[in-house]
């Protein structure tokens, strides 16, 4: 037992490491998160948590369930494909809350260009203008209604 | 704050992700290993000549891992949250094993090698000091005050056999921090699989030089002589040592300007402008090649003690010099060019900002003053170990 | 302040109860969503986009992106003739107010809509160091806003720029694919309001969603397939020069 009693402080310290092996495997299996694991190496629970974030576009569907006079003109038009929040803006509080949310009214000189104003690195099919030349100053929604844009379908004004 | 841009970048990448305390943190973590490195030449290859350094080095290293954490720290969005990496590591990420290999390396190499060469000291130290001196030095002792011939011995063998660990283990404190860079396949900087090796080579490099700075520096605050023979020989290992780095960067440069890849006119011209002077004037020319010819002037021309003291000197702060730059060309230039190829950005370093300048320095400042604290706990010069020792036994 | 042992009695076993429920987390939000049924992608023409900026617009309302940053974005290129490897590029505001007219006449000029590819050998998410960011079993990278550090290490990895530290949260961010919307049956908020059909959500797992028919039918390509990181965002019409 001589040896041992020279390697003693050596076991002292042998049995530090290992009080804090211990303490670390108890405080480690406190801490971990109940769902990590449940998928993979994550937290199983932030896919719902991702899953529950509230809606701002209610998706053109939505819009159509209401606005039937409006898609009756708009399915025979060049727009059919165009959904209504592309222009209209996030309205899923106006879905569901009709009366107490109202759209804003959209001003058409500032809202048609962003798709028509004449750009090189357009397709040349896209129709496409220079809106300094082609209307001489006048508001889109003079000639062209907006949801059947086409000038036989006339303006709104 | 406006960035200037030139060219395209994609738009996320305008703001750099990584600032100037993930440049130090990798400064620090390898003079830690090129530090114990240096300290294993003497304890495993027997280079007795280098002795004198021995306690120092092992000193220095531990002030050095001490702060390595604390820029990490600082940079991390949650802080609080870093806990996770011990509760949940990614077995697929380089960077969950810091938190592993850090504390292994800090606690089972580092504090046990110290504990170990210097326990009968420390036992002397807990029976001669008073107050709040005496009862650090009794819990360090871990309540056993068994300093006969026979402990010693087995202390002896069982540091050599903690060395022999802490030389791989040192290769993987600061070799895994080259991974973290050298495994990003996403940027041509970085990506290779000669940068763990660059990495560690240069650590050894800095390592090795800031430990003959401090014993050059410490002597002659203590108005001790310097011993020549230590140093010329730290001086000849610091000069191998650079041959080897220098031959690994270059070997990196070449391979690069000869394969010609899709990333290499960005980066070209980035190095010729952006990082002209961090990389070629600073890392390349003043960190590099100066040192390298100093050092080989001094073996290859017989020079008097005084000049060669100046040389090792002038030497040395330029190798630090340059193994900083050498991180921050890494770190920093990894992130000023587009992933497109197509542009560049700019790193715009605050002052007084969580990552900015001032406490960068504070940070390379502090584990200097932690040094100072252990030189005084645990003195690494024989003189006051003979006194206090005799002072002990009442002569 | 003394705290008698009767006290503590009660106090820890509370408090680990309060603890549990922090880290029980919230619980599935969709009941009617099979993890399983679903692989999700996104699938590009990019012959139609017309550079509007709508959906960059519509991404930054739905998901409450700060200004600065971008989940997804447009660039617009200018290849000059042959030199394919190097076109002018730009992305002003990353095309969220349109672009401005071209300044060069001639050569080939187009559009490229960006977002999170959802790769399925993701590189960000092999690099991240808790398991904050992963690839959920239907497809789509999402990050763990609880448990990220802001480490930025997938923002490092991932070669196509997609992600970004939210100045708000300090974790990563990046497009989720509108996750909360497509587990609820709808599209993606950049999808929904694209003008020209560029983009086009894709569930690989469902036999009837039209993109097995495209890609059947057509040649698609994906951004930088020498990563190796098996995007799941196909792009038609993708030109060679585009990074």
């Amino acid at each position: 037992m001589r040896s041992f009693k020279d390697a003693e402080h050596l076991l002292r310290l042998a049995a530090v490491f290992v009080v804090g092996l211990i303490a670390f495997l108890v405080l480690r299996a406190f801490l971990v998160p109940r769902s990590f694991g449940q998928y993979g190496h994550y937290r199983g629970n932030a896919i719902g948590e991702t899953a529950a974030r509230p809606v701002s576009y209610a998706g053109h569907q939505v819009c159509e369930g209401c606005h039937t006079e409006v898609l009756d003109v708009k399915s025979k038009g060049v727009h059919k494909a165009v959904a209504c929040e592309s222009c209209h803006g996030p309205l899923a509080k106006h879905a569901d809350d009709p009366a107490s949310v109202q759209p804003v009214k959209l001003d058409t000189a500032r809202l048609c260009v962003r798709c028509h104003e004449e750009n090189l690195a357009k397709p040349k099919n896209f129709p496409q203008v220079a809106s300094k030349d082609h209307s001489g100053g006048a508001a889109c929604d003079s000639c062209h209604q907006p949801h059947s844009p086409a000038m036989e379908a006339g303006g709104s004004q | 704050m406006q960035i200037p841009v030139e060219g395209f970048m994609y738009p996320n990448e305008v703001e750099l992700q990584w600032s100037v305390l993930i440049v130090l943190y990798p400064f620090l973590t390898g003079l830690v290993a090129g530090a114990f490195i240096l300290a294993s030449l003497e304890r495993v290859f027997q280079v007795e000549a280098v002795k004198p350094t021995y306690r120092l080095a092992l000193l220095t290293a531990l002030a050095f891992l001490i702060v390595a954490p604390m820029p990490l720290q600082l940079h991390l969005g949650h802080p609080e949250r870093s806990y996770e990496m011990y509760l949940t590591p990614h077995a697929s990420s380089a960077m969950a094993m810091f938190g592993f290999v850090y504390l292994w390396y800090l606690l089972a190499v580092l504090v046990l090698e110290i504990w170990l060469d210097y326990r009968r000291d420390i036992v002397v130290m807990s029976r001669s000091t008073a107050g709040w001196r005496q009862w650090v030095y009794r819990a360090l002792t871990l309540g056993s005050s068994n300093i006969s011939e026979r402990s010693l011995h087995i202390d002896e063998r069982a540091g050599w056999l903690i060395t022999v660990i802490g030389i791989p283990s040192a290769f993987l404190l600061h070799g895994y921090v080259g991974f973290i860079f050298g495994s990003v396949k996403a940027n041509p900087w970085w990506s290779s699989p000669l940068m763990p090796v660059v990495f560690l080579f240069s650590a050894m490099v800095s390592g090795i030089a800031i430990v003959m700075l401090l014993y050059m520096l410490m002597c002659r605050l203590r108005h001790e002589t310097i011993d020549m023979r230590c140093v010329d020989t730290v001086a000849k290992y610091l000069f191998y040592t650079f041959i080897i780095d220098f031959s690994l960067e270059m070997l990196d440069l070449i391979h690069r300007i000869y394969e010609a890849d899709e990333s290499f006119r960005s980066l070209d011209f980035m190095v010729h402008t952006k990082l002209y002077f961090s990389h070629i004037v600073v890392q390349i020319v003043l960190g590099t090649v100066v040192p390298i010819g100093l050092l080989a002037l001094t073996q290859v021309v017989k020079l008097t003690e005084m000049q060669r003291k100046r040389t090792y000197v002038v030497a040395g702060c330029l190798t630090l010099i340059g193994i900083f730059a050498m991180r921050w060309n890494v770190v920093i230039g990894g992130q000023l060019f587009s992933k497109s190829f197509l542009g560049y950005t700019t790193y715009k370093m605050g002052f007084g900002a969580r990552e900015g300048l001032l406490i960068a320095i504070i940070l390379t400042i502090l584990p200097f003053a932690i040094l100072w604290v252990l030189v005084r706990l645990l003195p690494p010069w024989p003189e006051r170990q003979s006194v206090a020792i005799s002072a002990a036994s009442g002569d | 302040m003394n705290i008698t042992r009767r006290q503590l009695l009660i106090l820890l076993p509370a408090a680990a109860l309060a603890w549990e429920s922090i880290l029980a987390g919230t619980p599935e939000a969709s009941p009617n969503y099979n993890l399983t049924d679903h692989w999700w992608g996104m699938l590009m023409d990019v012959t139609k986009c017309i550079g509007c900026g709508s959906c960059v617009r519509a991404c930054q309302l739905e998901n409450e992106v700060p200004d600065g940053y971008f989940r997804t974005w447009v660039e617009r290129y200018h290849v000059s003739d042959w030199e394919m490897e190097y076109p002018k590029v730009d992305a002003p505001d990353g095309g969220k107010s349109g672009f401005p007219p071209a300044q060069e006449e001639g050569g080939k000029n187009f559009f490229v809509p960006k977002l999170c590819n959802h790769c399925a050998d993701s590189p960000c998410t092999q690099v991240c160091p808790v398991g904050a960011t992963f690839v959920g079993p239907d497809g789509v990278v999402l990050v763990d806003q609880k448990y990220c550090l802001g480490c930025r290490y997938c923002v490092q990895a991932c070669p196509y720029g997609c992600r970004f530290i939210n100045p708000a949260t300090e974790t990563a961010n990046k497009c989720t694919l509108c996750y909360h919307r497509i587990t609820k049956g709808l599209t993606t908020a950049c999808c929904e309001v694209c003008p020209t059909g560029t983009r086009q959500l894709a569930d690989l797992k469902n036999p009837n969603d039209p993109i097995h028919a495209f890609l059947k039918t057509h040649s698609v390509q994906v951004l930088k397939p020498q990563m190796a990181t098996r995007s799941k965002c196909f792009y038609y019409g993708l030109d060679g020069s585009v990074r």
